[in-house]
């Protein structure tokens, strides 16, 4: 259980965090989402205790970080897989953590075994390692001491797709054996596998929160038609519902497919296909709700939907 | 069967509470620290170049003293030269490689009070001199052993067990400056810098000022470390030199030291 209530972060006259609160849950994968910059690390290195909030207050398991009497066996950290001493093997860094936390020795070779990392790559210094073999041993060192919370900031960065199923695997079989999983990313489709809740963050504040079946629901529907799109969003929108053009002949309904299917069949309008908008749901939720913060202006597809 | 049923429930009950994880005791943040210190391929020459240093320091002396010079203070000096640079470097990098390196990200959320890694720390980099120093001067009499055979002449003892404790306290002291210049500045290339500017620099400057001010030439022994400290190395300190130790070392060492620790607690780890 991870709580974050009302944390602000302040530096000098720039806001990076603006009173952030939500909780993520035992047995389930909390997505902490967020274009660059809009304060996910931050967040994360408050609730670890490497960066004092201005005000708030960060809990894991029930306590402050700093509290926790050996953390690693409650809480597995990874911030960034590159921020090791790069002269120490693979070895020695996951050495290092299992002795600071008073484990048995054989742990270490069980979890490079688990991270798939060979006894040749363990051997290697980590200034060697290929950014997909740094997150292996960041997670390695993460998962170590068997801790109940896991708070991972990118994880999926430089791993290939195989590397990027095995992460969802594991995280995924972590929740549902009771684990909190606190996971931040960029990369939407990333999270929107593996979360059962999502966290959005633009610009230092919480845009939207909730259970990730939630959020994609208010995503709408998609629905081709053999007539001329117009027809069907005067129709729909005599029934009170807003509608906008996505590509050359679909069209993106604000409300639930059964809803939208009723309103077709009573205005006579054939369809050609009518589904929940799941696909591009999130993406299109994600570039909406942070579109003030994105850097890059969306190209024009993306527009129309982030205009919805 | 019936003692796990019973068992089981207020296990159940009692699951939000976490499980009591005793704390990391201190002796084992700084057993790992110490091992950090050589488990790099620079950790583990920086330590080899002790000895290293100490055999070519030796060497020098046999080879270009004269017979006269040929005595066990000879030996001691020169081995220890090498120390007063090499013990502080230990100590910085040691310090500053949280930083330089970034491991502070995974060190700190191990061990989430600062105070205790860094105090950690510093009784690892004593260890090390305390350790170092008794197996420099060993090689130093080694050597004095070496040296009057090849010359054919007895050799000369003339350093008291007093004086070693001196050149320890004095490297231990250097040492801690070092360190105390690692946790203030907090990355590996400018605490080097200062390292030097410390202990080559300032006291230079102390002894020009107190040539040409007189206003600062008794209030010298006070103030300059490097000159309160130069009275180990000789090996008799008398009860005012302490006192003049004292005052340079609170000045130069544990005050900056304590900014140094308020600094650390509250720096932001990235």
């Amino acid at each position: 259980m991870i709580t974050i209530e009302s944390v602000t972060r302040i530096y000098g006259g720039f806001t990076a965090v603006d009173d952030v609160s939500f909780t993520a849950r035992p047995g389930r994968v909390t997505g902490f989402l967020g274009p660059n910059g809009a304060g996910k690390s931050t967040t994360m290195r408050i609730l670890v205790g490497l960066t004092r909030a201005t005000t708030g207050t960060a809990t894991v398991t029930g306590r402050r970080y700093v509290d926790l009497p050996n953390p690693g066996l409650e809480v597995g950290v990874l911030l960034d897989a590159s921020a090791q001493h790069a002269g120490r093997t693979g070895r020695e860094i996951l050495t290092i953590a299992q002795r600071f936390m008073g484990l048995p020795r054989g742990r270490v070779e069980e979890m490079l075994d688990l991270v798939s990392l060979t006894p040749q790559e363990a051997s290697r210094r980590v200034r060697d390692y290929s950014l997909g073999m740094r997150q292996r041993l960041g997670i390695a060192t993460a998962l170590i001491g068997e801790p109940e919370v896991l708070i991972l900031d990118e994880p999926a960065n430089g791993l290939d797709p195989a590397g990027i199923r095995w992460m969802r695997g594991l995280l995924r079989d972590y929740a549902d054996r009771g684990g909190t999983v606190l996971l931040s990313s960029h990369l939407l489709h990333e999270i929107e596998v593996v979360a059962d809740d999502l966290v959005v963050i633009g610009n230092g504040r919480i845009v939207a929160q909730g259970a990730k079946s939630d959020l994609l629901r208010s995503a709408g529907s998609m629905l081709r038609t053999t007539l001329d799109r117009t027809v069907v969003a005067q129709a729909l929108s005599a029934g009170g519902i807003t509608s906008t053009h996505v590509g050359d002949d679909g069209l993106l309904a604000d409300a639930e497919a059964a809803q939208v299917g009723l309103i077709a069949f009573a205005a006579g309008i054939p369809l050609l296909e009518l589904r929940p908008a799941d696909g591009a749901g999130l993406e299109e939720m994600f570039l909406e709700l942070t579109a003030e913060s994105q850097r890059e202006t969306p190209s024009d597809n993306q527009h129309e939907g982030a205009l919805t | 069967m019936t003692s796990l049923d019973l068992a089981s429930p207020p296990a159940e009950t009692q699951s939000p509470a976490a499980p009591p994880h005793p704390g990391i005791p201190l002796s084992r943040v700084v057993t790992t620290e110490l091992r950090k210190m050589f488990d790099t391929r620079s950790g583990f020459w920086l330590m080899a170049s002790i000895a290293i240093l100490a055999f070519l320091a030796t060497a020098a002396v046999i080879a270009f003293s004269s017979t006269n010079g040929l005595t066990y203070t000879s030996f001691a000096t020169a081995v220890c030269f090498p120390m007063t640079i090499v013990l502080p470097v230990i100590a910085i990098l040691s310090v500053t490689g949280e930083w330089s390196q970034r491991s502070g990200l995974t060190t700190f959320t191990l061990v989430p009070h600062r105070g205790r890694v860094v105090g950690a720390k510093a009784i690892a980099s004593v260890a090390v001199a305390v350790a170092t120093i008794p197996l420099a001067l060993a090689i130093g009499a080694l050597g004095n052993v070496v040296g009057a055979t090849i010359a054919g002449v007895d050799p000369v003892w003339d350093v008291t067990l007093t004086n070693m404790l001196t050149l320890l306290l004095a490297n231990v002291l250097g040492l801690l400056v070092g360190f105390m210049l690692g946790v203030l500045i907090r990355s590996s290339a400018g605490a080097l810098v200062a390292y030097f500017v410390y202990q080559f620099l300032l006291p230079t400057l102390s002894i020009i000022l107190a040539n040409s001010q007189a206003w600062f030439r008794h209030l010298q022994p006070w103030i300059d470390f490097e000159y309160a400290g130069g009275k180990l190395i000789d090996g008799t300190v008398s009860s005012e030199q302490w006192a003049h130790l004292g005052t340079s070392a609170t000045l130069w060492l544990a005050i900056p030291l304590m900014v140094g620790l308020g600094l650390v607690t509250r720096a932001e780890v990235k």
